[in-house]
């Protein structure tokens, strides 16, 4: 095989793979955190249990209601154990990607 | 395999071409033409073998994450049962429909080719795939989620044979049938025998938490029986707010035996229900429970993916083998620095190995990884209590909880809270089961 069929057939092998930035092709810290908060709430954040959905909630709002559940200023069962994890820059990540979710119309 | 030179081909696919880890099989199969639409055969395929709660959330979101790729689920048994939950099945809270999961929304709704099949072996140099049934399945790269299998024998006596006497029912199904059968049968009065097993085993709040739904069947419907735990350990997951709350529902039923305690079961005489312990003693049940020590299964070990340890040490960040390129190990059968095994963390490290996969298929760095483990226990029908943890990479490359983060259900917490985290616990098996299977 010479090398410009090798590069016509790769470049056509990369086509579908979405051509960008190498950034715009890494999974972000907010989409791995929101991937782990799915188990209990849904996938996308949509909850088909008595776990509240998370997929319809503001960023600002789940901002503030997650720094609260970390403070220990609301109250949860377990919410606290989890929120108290993160640090406030991944919450702001991890609240924008699901937020993100919503505008995309999943 | 191309002959060009490694140095040339790095030149043509650029530093961190998409491509750049998916080797040339691809190239000399991809069309020609890019108006978008991919034949499946230029696809990065994916295989996963196993589908319990591992592998069925890898498929899953494989496909959530690329949605070119090619994967294919590999499971021998057309439906799968919930491990979790099983124990609220032996206290009379669920049936066996409840807990019973399929593949249909993986096939249909997230484009997984589904076989339902059982593999035979594993050619990591061929990166092949055989099956009974005679195919075999090519993969770019692999993903195995085979659960876990017993030590049978350690504890003498106790092979499979036995087990069909002295259940197990440590693999939801029909072993958790016979167990309830038994349970159903046992006159008033009689003993339950668990043996608990050594860790590192698959849920360790489980034994505990199958003693008290059986104390609430007996409380219910048999209320002079007894049960006996024998342990082989010195303490238990939740072993405060277990005794706590065996103390309020079910006093002077349940007694608990530590190691030191002579606890540890040694031998079994199935035919007249007997279990020996290491002290020279013994004791007799009318319904016997014996959760072997484990390990990861034959398959994986053949495929060279265990080490002495019995279980499959991994890059955990990739969950891609130490010991075989190409091959990532999730669930029950991974070894993974402070993750414990459990339904929950299999559906998390599924989801960190998806994306690590298709980063790599693109050349990019696979993501930092996060872990949370949330374990659910029902001490009784209104009575739930909850372990948490969040995990986080550490230096030397392990995971490890983050501290400050994580615990437990609160000592001193009211009847009212008791409540609400049953009741959380029950919309927990909802919620993961749909995020798995659906």
């Amino acid at each position: 095989m010479n090398r410009i069929h090798i590069a016509a057939c790769c470049a056509a092998g990369l086509a579908f793979f979405s051509m960008g930035a190498a950034s715009a092709q890494t999974i972000s810290r907010g989409a791995v955190i929101a991937s782990t908060c799915f188990t209990c709430h849904g996938t996308l954040g949509s909850s088909p249990s008595d776990i509240p959905s998370i997929d319809y909630i503001p960023a600002e709002r789940m901002i503030q209601t997650l720094k609260a559940y970390k403070a220990g200023t609301r109250y949860s069962t377990v919410m606290g154990r989890h929120a108290s994890a993160y640090s406030d820059e991944e919450i702001v990540e991890t609240a924008n990607y699901i937020a993100s979710l919503q505008k995309k119309g999943k | 395999m191309s002959k060009i030179s490694r140095r040339d081909f790095v030149k043509l696919m650029g530093a961190g071409g998409a491509l750049s880890a998916f080797g040339l099989t691809g190239c000399e199969t991809a069309p020609t033409k890019t108006s978008g639409t991919t034949p499946a055969k230029a696809a990065p395929r994916v295989v996963v073998v196993g589908g319990g709660f591992g592998g069925a959330t890898c498929a899953k979101y494989l496909r959530f994450y690329e949605p070119e790729l090619n994967v294919t689920l590999v499971e021998q048994n057309a439906s799968y049962i919930t491990c979790p939950g099983s124990n609220w099945m032996l206290g009379g809270l669920r049936k066996i429909e409840d807990l019973t999961q399929n593949y249909s929304a993986l096939r249909d709704k997230h484009g997984v080719n589904v076989v339902i099949d059982r593999v035979v072996g594993v050619d990591a140099g061929k990166r092949l795939v055989a099956l009974a049934s005679g195919k075999t399945l090519a993969y770019d790269r692999l993903v195995m989620s085979p659960g876990i299998d017993f030590r049978w024998g350690e504890i003498e006596g106790y092979d499979e044979a036995a087990s069909q006497i002295m259940p197990h029912a440590w693999k939801a199904g029909p072993q958790t049938v016979l167990l309830q059968k038994q349970l159903h049968a046992m006159p008033d009065g009689g003993t339950f025998i668990m043996a608990a097993p050594p860790m590192p085993f698959r849920c360790p709040p489980g034994p505990p938490e199958r003693a008290s739904m059986v104390a609430h069947y007996f409380k219910t419907h048999k209320p002079k029986s007894k049960i006996l735990i024998l342990d082989t350990k010195d303490n238990f997951s939740k072993q405060a707010l277990f005794m706590q709350a065996w103390e309020q529902l079910y006093p002077g039923m349940i007694e608990w035996v530590p190691a030191t305690g002579g606890g540890k079961v040694v031998r079994v005489d199935p035919k007249s229900g007997t279990v020996h312990t290491a002290n020279g003693s013994s004791e007799k049940g009318d319904v016997i429970n014996i959760i072997p020590a484990q390990r990861a299964p034959k398959l994986a070990a053949d495929a060279g993916l265990v080490n002495d340890s019995g279980w499959c040490p991994v890059n955990q960040t990739t969950f891609e083998s130490t010991r075989v390129p190409n091959v990532h190990v999730i669930g029950d059968s991974s070894s993974a620095g402070a993750l414990p095994k459990s339904g929950h963390t299999a559906n998390n490290i599924a989801k960190m190995t998806a994306a690590a996969i298709v980063s790599l298929f693109r050349g990019v760095p696979p993501p930092l990884p996060s872990h949370v483990n949330t374990c659910y226990s029902l001490v009784g029908p209104d009575y739930g209590i909850s372990i948490a943890a969040v995990y986080r990479l550490g230096e030397d490359g392990q995971l490890q909880g983050v501290k400050g983060a994580g615990g437990l259900s609160p000592a001193n917490a009211s009847a009212q809270q008791r409540s609400q985290e049953a009741g959380y616990a029950a919309a927990w098996h909802k919620g993961i089961v749909a995020d798995s299977f659906g």
